[in-house]
């Protein structure tokens, strides 16, 4: 590889974005509520994404509860317990880790990283956020109707969903879970369509593809993505809230519900699970892109090191994300599917785990060698890698049909997605915030607070879920609220269950440790400085830090660069910035280097 | 350059790095209104595509059973037909700067979207009459499942078209103007393209 000392180039001239196209609040409200500025958005769909994590980690502590300790808590019954499962599952996945790594990284750091002065469109941005929230709102709605929210499980799979045998299947349960979900999905195309164009057509002078950093590449494909994979739960949810409301027979068979034959006839509940994992298992990657993404630029930011193999790590975020669309029928090997259909979908599982191991192979790389600072953003960094190795191997396991079926619906399965998708991507989210935390509040979190909180989550993962594992090899199903005296199930695996509870308990705690950190630090941390991390990227090369309305000072800036420009030979500071002009690179005199 | 020669450059190299600091910003050769309304576009091509093949799929099973296309849905068509021809009319008199034809083509595009709707809507009454309304029938289902998605897009671009026609009654420059009917003209396109589809669909089905 050639090194990229810099050398006198031709300028480039500057650019500058006339007044009229960027939005000026006039009023508090339209400044901190109705806010068109993407920084102030991004922290509304953080908070709001946290609060509803808040509720759906509540949701999990009381299935711990229930199956840690059964019997101890008459206030879950079968049917709320049903209800924590699927709530819980479906607040994590859609409300929380889609909407805070699109809505509220995509938001914050995409105008920033590309050197723009915002959105393309604010007020369609501004939008999309108050969409999403009302969706949030009649998502709560639901636990507060009469019969409470729908107890289907995250899958909603037809026809026990709309049956009165299912908590709030009959109800206004389903119901407004499905209109959540279509108001989510409207919500997230406007600030899809944002997050798209701001990145093709929105970047600065010298911004090429290739130079923007892996954060906004993986940004970037996630939201393709989800604009390509969304439509299918959006067709889904029409049509089973058509089944619910109206009785029509798109998803449900016909069928006897406790002895009375119900007016449905002849639908396909089969067509619904290829509809739902057609947009679920991209929505994986819509999740795990825009970590890989961050996670590469924390790597190479905290080890001083140039991203090792920038090239193939964006060619493997483009090609994870259009395989991702020939998987999803890997989730449905139990459905009765043609033999010859499984094989095709587990080999290219099989196939999508080669660009996702490159990017495993390259993290490494990058740590080789490098200056390793082991920052908090970093020591989550490194624990993702490692989580998602556990949890990427446990998917090529259950990705193979014969080792699929006999695990299908066990605890392993829960263990597997967890790790893989839940402890993960959590980890990146951390890691995140602790490195831009910063830059969003001009502060920096404490530091022993930050790692007692890294250490109690990271080695808490394991102690919940590697028992997990466990468990499902011998057996114990999943969304079951008790398994009482079931023969195959040893005793041993109601104390491992008791343990995990424990451990996710104090799991928990630490997590209001962090938000303890970021209360505190927001008022009272030590003051960040104008780039704390030593980051080559735009968002800490703005005029101020905490970055004001407009991102960047009158001139938008020029980029000369990549983004890893980290231990260049011949330069005096460990890293240049991308929007360093040449001439203005410090380099070491010869005097010093002989 | 395009997209895929565009990530194939390595942005370390020297010579990489002249070619990339003459880059000024931007990918794609369309203003940013333009390139976000063909992805819209595209997003809600993927919308009825996978409805479409929803349909196919829900078709092979035992109770299907086909319904009438009534002979208003033929004139809808013509109707949603001569709407675009409306819009690109008055697309060609932008290009030829004159406003007052603009204002002709705008209004009646709109008024002919109007009018489909409203013929939609007999559409149902007359399936109605025929006694075709049982939800159960999914022929039906998915009639009236894909006919109310296209006429839900329709009247979302039809608050654009409102906007559109207002700033011209309030006086706007004639530049803008211009720029917002080549978008009303062709998502009107769009929607043609997509019910002509749509339609084939049905009748073939």
């Amino acid at each position: 590889m050639v090194d990229i000392t810099p050398e006198k180039i031709e300028n480039v001239g500057p650019a500058e974005v006339p007044e009229a196209d960027l939005y000026h609040a006039h009023s508090w409200w339209t400044k901190y509520v109705f806010s068109q500025d993407a920084k102030v958005i991004a922290v509304q769909y953080g908070c709001t994404a946290v609060a509803i994590g808040l509720v759906g980690l509540v949701l999990s502590w009381l299935m711990r509860l229930q199956l840690g300790f059964p019997e101890s808590f008459s206030f879950i019954s079968p049917e709320s317990y049903l209800q924590f499962v699927t709530m819980h599952g479906m607040i994590m996945v859609i409300y929380l880790l889609t909407a805070l790594f699109l809505g509220g990284f995509g938001n914050y750091l995409i105008p920033l990283m590309v050197g723009a002065r915002d959105m393309v469109f604010p007020y369609v941005n501004m939008l999309s956020y108050w969409i999403y929230l009302v969706a949030v709102l009649v998502l709560c709605s639901s636990f507060f109707v009469t019969g409470g929210p729908t107890g289907a499980g995250w899958t909603l799979y037809p026809p026990q969903a709309i049956l009165s045998g299912t908590p709030g299947g009959t109800g206004w349960g389903i119901i407004l879970m499905l209109v959540s979900l279509s108001l989510f999905i409207v919500g997230f195309t406007m600030g899809g369509l944002n997050y798209v164009v701001t990145i093709l057509q929105g970047r600065t002078r010298g911004m090429t593809l290739m130079r923007m950093p892996l954060t906004i590449w993986g940004i970037f494909t996630a939201t393709v993505l989800a604009l390509l994979a969304f439509p299918a739960l959006f067709v889904s949810a029409i049509m089973m809230t058509l089944d619910s409301v109206l009785g029509t027979s798109f998803f449900m068979p016909a069928i006897v519900e406790f002895g009375e034959q119900l007016s449905y006839g002849g639908g396909s509940p089969i067509l619904f699970q290829h509809l739902f994992w057609f947009f679920g298992h991209p929505e994986v990657y819509i999740v795990a892109l825009p970590a890989f993404g961050i996670v590469s630029d924390l790597l190479s930011i905290h080890a001083r090191r140039h991203i090792f193999g920038y090239r193939m790590m964006v060619w493997a975020i483009v090609g994870i994300g259009a395989l991702s669309f020939v998987v999803w029928a890997h989730h449905m090997y139990v459905s009765g599917m043609n033999p010859y259909f499984g094989f095709f979908f587990a080999t290219t599982t099989l196939i999508i785990a080669v660009p996702t191991a490159l990017k495993v192979y390259n993290w490494t790389l990058t740590l080789w060698r490098g200056d390793i600072h082991l920052t908090i953003p970093m020591l989550f960094a490194i624990a993702f890698i490692i989580t998602f190795v556990n949890g990427g191997i446990t998917g090529l396991f259950l990705g193979n049909v014969v080792v699929d079926v006999p695990l299908s619906d066990t605890m392993f399965v829960v263990a597997h997605f967890h790790m893989v998708m839940g402890v993960a991507p959590i980890l990146v989210v951390f890691g995140a915030i602790y490195h831009w935390f910063p830059l969003m509040s001009g502060r920096m979190l404490n530091d022993a607070m930050g790692r007692f909180h890294f250490w109690v989550t990271f080695v808490g993962a394991y102690l919940i879920y590697f028992p997990m594992h466990y468990l499902g090899f011998v057996g114990v199903p999943r969304r079951y609220w008790s398994v009482d005296d079931t023969s195959f199930i040893p005793d041993s695996a109601a104390d491992l269950n008791a343990f995990i509870t424990v451990a996710a308990l104090i799991v928990g705690f630490a997590q209001v440790v962090f938000i303890y950190n970021i209360i505190v630090s927001v008022f009272k941390g030590k003051p960040a400085g104008q780039n704390p991390w030593k980051a080559t990227t735009l968002e800490w090369q703005t005029e101020t830090v905490p970055p004001g309305h407009g991102n960047f000072s009158k001139e938008l800036p020029v980029v000369y660069r990549w983004a890893y420009s980290f231990s260049v030979p011949g330069t005096k500071d460990d890293y240049v910035p991308q929007n360093i002009h040449p001439d203005d690179v410090k380099l070491v005199s010869s005097e010093s280097n002989a | 350059m395009g997209f895929f020669s565009d990530i194939r450059t390595k942005p370390w190299l020297e010579s990489q790095v002249e070619i990339d600091n003459a880059h000024t910003g931007g990918s794609i050769g369309l203003p940013k209104e333009k390139l976000a309304l063909r992805v819209f576009v595209g997003v809600v091509g993927v919308v009825f595509s996978l409805s479409v093949v929803a349909y196919s799929d829900r078709m092979a099973l035992a109770d299907w059973n086909p319904v009438p296309e009534p002979l208003i849905m033929w004139l809808n068509l013509i109707v949603l037909l001569g709407g675009s021809l409306a819009m690109q009319w008055a697309v060609i008199n932008t290009r030829r700067d004159k406003m007052a034809n603009v204002e002709v083509g705008l209004l009646v595009g709109g008024a002919l979207a109007l009018a489909f709707l409203v013929g939609q809507l007999l559409v149902v009454r007359q399936l109605d009459a025929l006694g075709y309304f049982a939800p159960t029938n999914p022929a039906l289902a998915f009639l009236y499942m894909l006919s109310a998605l296209h006429a839900i897009h329709l009247i979302g671009g039809l608050y654009v078209w409102g906007r559109t026609v207002l700033r011209i009654w309030r006086g706007f420059e004639d530049q803008k103007i211009y720029y917002s009917v080549e978008l009303c003209a062709f998502y009107w396109h769009f929607l043609l393209a997509l019910w002509i589809f749509l339609f084939i669909w049905f009748v073939i089905t």
